[in-house]
């Protein structure tokens, strides 16, 4: 461990003779944020619950800075992670505050701490104006909000948001992706679970994807796109539909009606060139397009499925 | 601590702010235990028992018998024609009805010394067969002194001695014997010269009763009458508390769900201040709940602690506890809050019924009290009624309060055991 704030070394978890988890390993620094990306079952929440200690793994282990485990010192290390669980874990009919009021006391923290704590992240989820109502009356989004504050009243160094926006409203949604950046900012180390990829696009620094429990790749976006034949796409609008022999020998391209899509390494290096295969073969070109791959692209390349399958 | 008292905390919030649920967890057992209470009598007397005469005799006997029954307070007697009788006994109005024969006057004070006898034939409503044995004595007794009384009269001495006379088969001796009887009589029932004494005849009752009703707390406080009230306020109490400790358990399940579960278990508790603190939380609030039941009974049912207050406040508690170990076993045996829910409150009502809540155990055949034993609620109900109705000193509320903690101690380590701490 050099900066890491987290290390987890083979994780294994088995439910009979389903292996939910099998040997996951990862490492989180201060200020980044690790997308776990998965179609659902792959075993994220499980790997999350290892994580935090609902879960004891099979095999496996997970640190904290400072040499800190749950086999440590179960208290201490629980004290420094957050959870944001995939369902909205409040006491709907206590008020906001006093539901943050409530969880920050499970982890000791002294009632003037408490306040001042419960004033801050209530600002930061902008929820100071409803902090005397109960939940039951909030919105779907503000409940999200809600849960994730809970997670922060502590304080905790590691964050793991399990599916923090399940059911969300875009909106809302953005209001949590800004929270989330600013805790980045503050150097919080957070686990962000998801199905989506645009999420795990948009805020991860590091994503592993998993799937039927194995981490099937992992890495920054570039890494990964770097995993597939060709990171981005050409999108060729035709005027007419050409003979399929004419486009034999031209490598990467599928046909779609009137419609090519060739996948290039480099849109700016390889343009050119396939639009002079193209004239060669007498083929006319009435539009273009360029598109860049995804991490659906990565899956899909990986597992042979979509996400969402 | 500052934990577990932050989650005990929040429990009694959400319990009792969730006023409807309090009101409704308040109210329903002081309703029921209110029209038990006084079905089984209250603080007055019961009803007298509706049954019906017929006299088909018309004799000066018989209408003495119907006038007897009439006066006895226990009895709310309707005169009436058989088949009248007979109609309302089937439709439930009157319990039994008696039809006093014709030539009952005649036959009876002869029947006292082997005649024929008259038949006077009982009908009654089966489902109310317990009135039966209650008419057949007051019958049995009324008509014994009223026929004596005729028999026994100097006309009636007469008549019979005018009978033994003309009966040619009776045996020379015997006649004799019952001739001489029959003046003896006569002479004692006779009023000396002088005396202004009212001619009485008849037999009468050889014995006198004194009922006193054995409730007072020792021999030297003020007798106070019972208070059936006291009875079903403990077993409805104890029924509806026990279901409050189901709700508990569900709450559980439900937290399970939720995820709150989770998010607790995520942070640094020990597994005593998790359960630890539900079972403080369901034992405080079953606590602050019986008690408000009690403090109702006692201000407007007349119910009171007549015996040992400490030994009163002990049984609470010690059933707070039951109370409170239960809802943590059903939590642990449970799987969905909907199932849970069913069974729980299936095995609640066997629990109570059995344990003496809804009619008091010693009606129950004696193989059943024995077995009743085994359940906890019979103890609770039964040490609730020991310190309340029955005067019971602190000593009788112990072997209840070990018992009902010996339960809580079996249904806490069984629900250890079981309780999936995992999802």
């Amino acid at each position: 461990m050099n900066d890491e704030v987290l290390v987890a070394r083979g994780l294994r978890k088995a439910y009979g003779d389903r292996v939910a988890v099998h040997e996951v390993s990862l490492a989180l620094r201060p200020g980044e944020v690790l997308g776990l990306l998965g179609p659902n079952g792959a075993g994220k929440s499980t790997t999350v619950g290892m994580i935090c200690g609902l879960t004891a793994p099979d095999a496996g282990s997970v640190t904290l800075a400072g040499g800190v485990s749950l086999a440590s010192d179960e208290a201490g290390y629980k004290r420094r992670i957050g959870l944001v669980p995939q369902d909205i874990a409040l006491y709907e009919e206590l008020p906001a505050r006093m539901n943050l009021e409530l969880f920050g006391a499970l982890y000791g923290m002294p009632p003037d701490l408490l306040k001042r704590r419960a004033d801050e992240v209530l600002a930061m989820v902008g929820l100071t104006d409803r902090a005397k109502d109960k939940p039951s009356t909030f919105s779907g989004g503000m409940k999200r909000r809600l849960n994730i504050a809970c997670a922060l009243i502590h304080d905790p160094e590691v964050i793991l948001l399990d599916e923090p926006t399940a059911g969300v409203d875009p909106q809302s949604r953005n209001a949590i992706f800004d929270n989330l950046e600013m805790l980045k900012a503050a150097g919080k180390a957070l686990i962000y679970t998801t199905h989506y990829m645009e999420e795990a696009e948009r805020l991860a620094d590091r994503i592993v994807i998993v799937d039927h429990g194995r981490v099937v790749a992992s890495g920054t976006q570039a890494q990964l796109f770097a995993l597939l034949p060709a990171a981005q796409t050409l999108q060729v609008e035709l005027d007419g539909e050409p003979d399929d022999a004419v486009l034999q020998g031209l490598p990467g391209v599928k046909r779609t009606g009137q419609r090519l899509e060739v996948s290039v390494a480099d849109i700016a290096r390889d343009t050119g060139a396939v639009l002079a295969a193209l004239a060669e073969r007498g083929i006319k070109v009435r539009g273009l397009a360029t598109a860049r791959a995804t991490l659906e692209d990565v899956f899909l390349q990986l597992t042979g499925r979509a996400l969402r399958d | 601590m500052q934990a577990l008292l932050a989650l005990v905390r929040a429990e009694l919030k959400l319990h009792f702010s969730n006023r409807r649920a309090v009101l409704l967890s308040i109210v329903a057992p002081i309703l029921i235990a209110a029209f038990f209470g006084s079905l089984f009598g209250g603080s007055t007397k019961m009803a007298g028992i509706a049954v019906g005469v017929v006299d088909l005799d018309g004799s000066p006997l018989s209408q003495r018998v119907v006038a007897a029954l009439q006066a006895e307070a226990s009895l709310k007697t309707t005169v009436t024609d058989e088949a009248s009788a007979l109609a309302q006994v089937r439709a439930g109005k009157l319990r039994a009805v008696a039809i006093l024969p014709q030539g009952l006057g005649q036959q009876a004070g002869g029947a006292m010394f082997g005649g024929s006898k008259p038949e006077i034939v009982l009908h009654y409503d089966p489902s109310q067969a317990s009135a039966l044995a209650v008419v057949r004595g007051l019958l049995a007794q009324t008509l014994m002194q009223e026929v004596s009384r005729s028999t026994f009269s100097p006309a009636g001495l007469g008549e019979m001695q005018r009978q033994v006379s003309g009966a040619a088969s009776m045996p020379e001796g015997q006649r004799a014997d019952l001739t001489r009887m029959f003046d003896a009589i006569g002479k004692v029932q006779r009023p000396e010269s002088g005396s202004s004494a009212p001619e009485t005849g008849g037999l009468s009752m050889p014995y006198t009763t004194r009922e006193i009703e054995a409730v007072q707390a020792s021999a030297n406080a003020a007798p106070v009458a019972y208070n059936s009230y006291a009875h079903s306020f403990a077993g409805m109490g104890v029924q509806f508390i026990l279901m409050a400790g189901v709700d508990m358990a569900v709450g559980l399940l439900l937290m399970r769900r939720l995820g709150l579960w989770k998010r607790l278990r995520a942070a640094p508790l020990s597994r005593a201040q998790l359960l630890g603190s539900r079972v403080l939380a369901s034992a405080l609030i079953s606590l602050i709940v019986f008690a408000v039941i009690y403090a109702v009974a006692i201000a407007a049912f007349g119910v009171r602690v007549l015996g040992s207050p400490a030994g009163f406040a002990l049984v609470l508690v010690s059933f707070s506890l039951l109370t409170a170990s239960f809802g943590l076993l059903v939590a642990a045996l449970g799987r969905t809050p909907e199932a849970t829910r069913g069974l729980a409150i299936l095995a609640t009502l066997l629990m109570v019924m059995l344990g003496g809540a809804w009619v008091p155990a010693f009606i129950f055949p004696e193989w059943l009290q024995t077995v009743s034993l085994a359940v906890p609620t019979r103890w609770a109900v039964d040490a609730l009624d020991a310190m309340t109705w029955r005067g019971q000193g602190f000593s009788e509320a112990l072997l209840p309060t070990a018992v009902m903690l010996g339960f809580t101690a079996v249904f806490m380590a069984v629900a250890l055991w079981r309780f999936r701490w995992e999802e």
